[in-house]
């Protein structure tokens, strides 16, 4: 019984917060010369959610690889994230950002994981 | 026309990645939030970035959008197997209502 009043506290907030997200949410602030409404925006509220959930996680794990695995998802949204940046604002440098850091992010990983494992890193 | 099968494109990507993130800090143990996020996010990911193949074009962006897909679709199952190894022997414990842990049989069967 519990577990289903938790689940439902949990179901209202999370849809609560996809509404505003969805249909109350502030202008963007970050390019204030183009018109950056509509599906965009949207697109943009979500993925920033995601990464707050991230964070979440990030901040309340309770061993280090909980930590490595919330690092790991966050470097794949932020790839998704300067993808869809890149369409609204029309400069092409976000793809070039987005493909560095989905190298950059599969490097840190396999750093973190053979750290965590307790080798050295040229096993 | 290929603006609207774009955005349903991105509309899919970022209904998997918010499902992932949900599932990220609702699971009990390291290996459920490591299988029910990694997955996830990187099909949303792969998706958006198809999407934006879709709307700008056959041009360098979209080329870039392409190969991007190729890294991601390479690497991330590469580096979550890497952490599932890792937390593995670096001792986290499973949930304790899991029921099998063929790696430990395995690797005390040696």
């Amino acid at each position: 019984m519990k577990q289903y009043i938790r689940w439902l506290v949990g179901t209202i907030i999370i849809l609560g917060v996809l509404y505003i997200v969805l249909f109350q949410a502030l202008p963007i602030l970050l390019y204030p010369d183009l018109p950056f409404v509509g599906f965009f925006r949207r697109c943009f509220y979500v993925l920033l959610l995601s990464a707050v959930l991230c964070l979440i996680r990030v901040a309340l794990g309770p061993t280090a690889a909980d930590r490595a695995v919330a690092v790991d998802i966050l470097g794949v949204l932020i790839v998704g994230f300067c993808a869809i940046l890149n369409i609204p604002t029309s400069r092409g440098w976000y793809m070039d950002i987005a493909i560095a850091w989905a190298l950059q992010s599969f490097i840190a990983t396999i750093a973190l994981a053979k750290y965590l494992e307790g080798r050295d890193l040229d096993e | 026309m290929s603006d609207a099968v774009g955005m349903v494109f991105i509309g899919i990507g970022l209904l998997f990645d918010l499902l992932g993130c949900i599932g990220l800090v609702r699971m009990p143990d390291v290996y459920n939030r490591l299988q029910a996020a990694t997955k996830c996010v990187t099909f949303g990911t792969c998706s958006i970035m198809f999407g934006t193949f879709l709307i700008v074009g056959l041009c360098s962006t979209g080329v870039k959008a392409l190969l991007c897909i190729v890294f991601v679709a390479l690497t991330a199952p590469v580096s979550a197997h890497a952490l599932a190894r890792a937390a593995h022997r670096a001792g986290v414990k499973l949930w304790e209502k899991s029921v099998i842990d063929t790696y430990e049989q395995e690797s005390a069967q040696k």
